[in-house]
């Protein structure tokens, strides 16, 4: 059976799956569509978190972001797993006793303001919408390497596959799909490692292999790829980083994750305030699971990499363009590996021609600047093939970015639809709309979404996970600390938490656009996207906690200025604070 | 609820056992991970250094640990304050 075929059955298998899963649980009510019945276990909902969260961006682009720059991108390991702990211990058993639908509707009530509400939707919006294109983008490599149809076709497919199981499923069907594609992505990122792992350094286990001997030269593995990359102009791969730029993008990563709308609403689904604390937890084991493996993945594929192109060492002289390998013919048909022979001697040299002091060398051995430019993206998505592995493993590897991709995209797409059906459509535009008629806005509003999310992925403002980072700075900005300051103080009142959002959300917006572009469309940024030009040295990635703390600063002192909250929303604070009556709060 | 002064209680609780999680959460992360790597370069794991393990490992089984230790320590005292779930 040839490769094309094998990644053609186990990508349909697992689509039958998902659409097997939406088919048995259809939601027939708002409470289904929304909170799936708030009747998933913890352990479950766990599961189906982590695959809501690990997105095309964790999947496919995180371990080529390690892999490419080492220890200074292990931002994105600490960033997307500490925000966990914040959402645990901050937001999610309190949300929970909440009892609502929605993160805007707790806004709206806790800040007794349909305006406070209506920020709140338009910041979500804005968060979900950003971070879908992301997912269709990534989805549409997947379809267009490992099925060989082209991008846009792959990213319709793609829409259809995520239309039958969420409008018809809601929370309902997206839970129990996310389930089944946590599974299959786990497996699909996790085998190829551990028979990588095993080939470097004789340890099964990834995580351990990256701090183990690599067997072909008894160095240590990291230390034998410093070695390599230095030998080719690159920093060494342990080196340090800059300290700011890692703690504020660490920083913004942390509370973006704990700010996003998709991820907050999972926890809506358990029945305990006791699960909700549970649930985080184990939705951190699973995540762990991938998230241990793929600095393991990224080092060991940038060796391996380095090892295809110079099989006698850095010292000697690269492979020939002619005798490369065949992964490499492949991926150069997507265009996201490039080869331009330079120096014209048919060879593939492969180093860090923005070095000054390797420029010298390079000139020495007849090199005339870097000819092999590889895709961060490609790096998860080519590593079966680059390690030599069965055919069905890189089937395997074809069904787990879309899995991730779908899985978060069903995700984002549900936070949209339950915001237009039940915080616009319910309660602002039209309170008397019956049971049946909201569940037709609801899905009605998720078809919608969806078409608008696969438009955007067809002209993505940037590649998958920059996007993606943009959400956070957002997010971070924006929901995060009006949240917080919901649940840990009552003295907040609805004009200072309205003021706070906008003043985060437009100053974080302004910071982006002055660097990225007008609504990231490129020409019409007003200053050039390089740190001599950012404020106080702070990248507009990184921006986030710095539009959280002038959320919180302007929240705080507004409200200081202004009248204390009435008692009935002092008394809801009182209440949600305290487990006890959570599952009396479900009604609407 | 109990009452008013056994809530305040339990709520001063709950916000004492969050802000030592979070101290060890921001120490572990920023601290051993990224702003104390430098001082603590001297002790060796793998290859490399122990701040680069905790920036790549340490903290995220950290971090699993600090939220089950979480929900484990609220359950006793939901219980103790007679504010649990029955």
């Amino acid at each position: 059976m040839d490769q094309y075929t094998l990644n053609l059955l186990i990508v349909g298998a697992s689509f039958a799956i998902y659409i097997g899963i939406a088919i048995w649980s259809r939601a027939g009510s708002t409470a289904e569509f929304y909170a799936a019945n708030r009747g998933v276990h913890p352990v479950m909902n766990g599961m189906a978190t982590a695959a809501d969260w690990m997105s095309a961006a964790s999947f496919i682009s995180m371990a080529g972001l390690i892999a490419g720059v080492g220890y200074a991108n292990s931002t994105y390991l600490m960033g997307w797993t500490g925000g966990y702990v914040l959402l645990a211990l901050l937001l999610a058993p309190y949300l929970r006793k909440f009892g609502k639908y929605t993160v805007p509707q707790f806004i709206g009530d806790r800040f007794y303001s349909q305006s406070a509400r209506l920020v709140a939707v338009i910041c979500l919006i804005i968060i979900s919408v950003t971070y879908v294109i992301g997912q269709m983008t990534g989805a549409g490599v997947a379809f267009s390497r490992f099925l060989e149809v082209e991008s846009s076709t792959g990213l319709w497919i793609a829409a259809a596959v995520v239309f039958v199981y969420a409008v018809l499923g809601g929370m309902k069907g997206i839970t129990y799909t996310q389930v089944a594609q946590y599974v299959v992505l786990i497996i699909a990122y996790t085998i190829p490692a551990i028979f990588i792992s095993i080939q470097l350094t004789g340890n099964p286990v990834p995580p351990l292999g990256l701090f183990s001997t690599h067997m072909e030269s008894s160095l240590p593995l990291l230390q034998k790829l410093d070695q390599v990359v230095t030998d080719l102009g690159f920093t060494a791969y342990t080196a340090q980083g800059s300290m700011l730029n890692m703690t504020l993008f660490t920083l913004s990563l942390m509370i973006g994750t704990a700010g996003l709308p998709h991820v907050i609403i999972r926890f809506f689904t358990v029945p305990k305030v006791a699960d909700a604390r549970w649930s985080a937890g184990w939705a951190l084991v699973f995540i762990a699971l991938l998230y241990l493996t793929a600095p393991a993945v990224g080092a060991m594929a940038r060796l391996n990499i380095i090892n295809t192109i110079f099989p006698n060492g850095a010292s000697e002289q690269a492979v020939l363009y002619d005798e490369r390998p065949d992964w490499m013919r492949t991926w150069e048909v997507t265009g996201l590996l490039k080869f331009q022979d330079k120096n014209g001697d048919g060879r593939m040299q492969y180093y860090n021609d923005k070095s000054e002091g390797f420029k010298a060398q390079a000139t020495e051995r007849g090199w005339a600047g870097n000819e092999l430019e590889i895709n961060n993206d490609i790096l998860v998505l080519a590593n079966p093939e680059i390690a030599q592995l069965p055919g069905w493993v890189i089937g395997l590897i074809a069904a787990g970015g879309l899995a991730a991709a779908l899985s978060t995209a069903a995700g984002l797409l549900l936070a949209i639809s339950s915001a237009i059906s039940h915080d616009l459509i319910k309660d602002w535009m039209k309170p008397d709309i019956s049971e049946k008629g909201e569940l037709m806005a609801a899905r009605v509003a998720m078809a919608g979404a969806i078409v608008v999310a696969t438009l955007l992925g067809l002209n993505p403002p940037g590649f998958a996970a920059q996007t993606v980072a943009l959400a956070f700075g957002l997010a971070a900005a924006s929901i995060f600390p009006v949240l917080m300051m919901g649940i840990f103080s009552k003295r907040i009142n609805s004009v200072g938490a309205t003021v706070g959002m906008l003043v985060g959300l437009i100053v974080t917006c302004l910071y982006l656009f002055t660097y990225l572009g007008w609504f990231f469309i490129k020409g019409t940024n007003m200053l050039a996207d390089v740190p001599a030009n950012y404020l106080f040295g702070i990248p507009p990635t990184a921006f986030g906690p710095i539009g959280a703390l002038l959320n919180f600063a302007t929240a705080y002192i507004v409200s200081m200025m202004s009248q204390s909250p009435p008692q009935h929303v002092q008394d809801l604070v009182e209440s949600i604070r305290v487990p006890r009556g959570a599952g009396a709060a479900t009604g609407h | 609820m109990a009452d008013k002064s056994s809530s305040n209680a339990y709520w001063t609780a709950n916000v004492r056992v969050i802000c030592i999680c979070l101290a060890i959460w921001a120490v572990v992360s920023y601290g051993f991970g990224i702003l104390l790597r430098p001082a603590l370069s001297g002790i060796k794991v793998g290859g490399t250094d122990i701040g680069f393990w905790f920036a790549q490992q340490g903290s995220i089984v950290i971090f699993i640990a600090l939220i089950f230790y979480y929900a484990i320590y609220m359950n006793k005292i939901d219980r103790e304050f007679g504010v649990d779930e029955q």
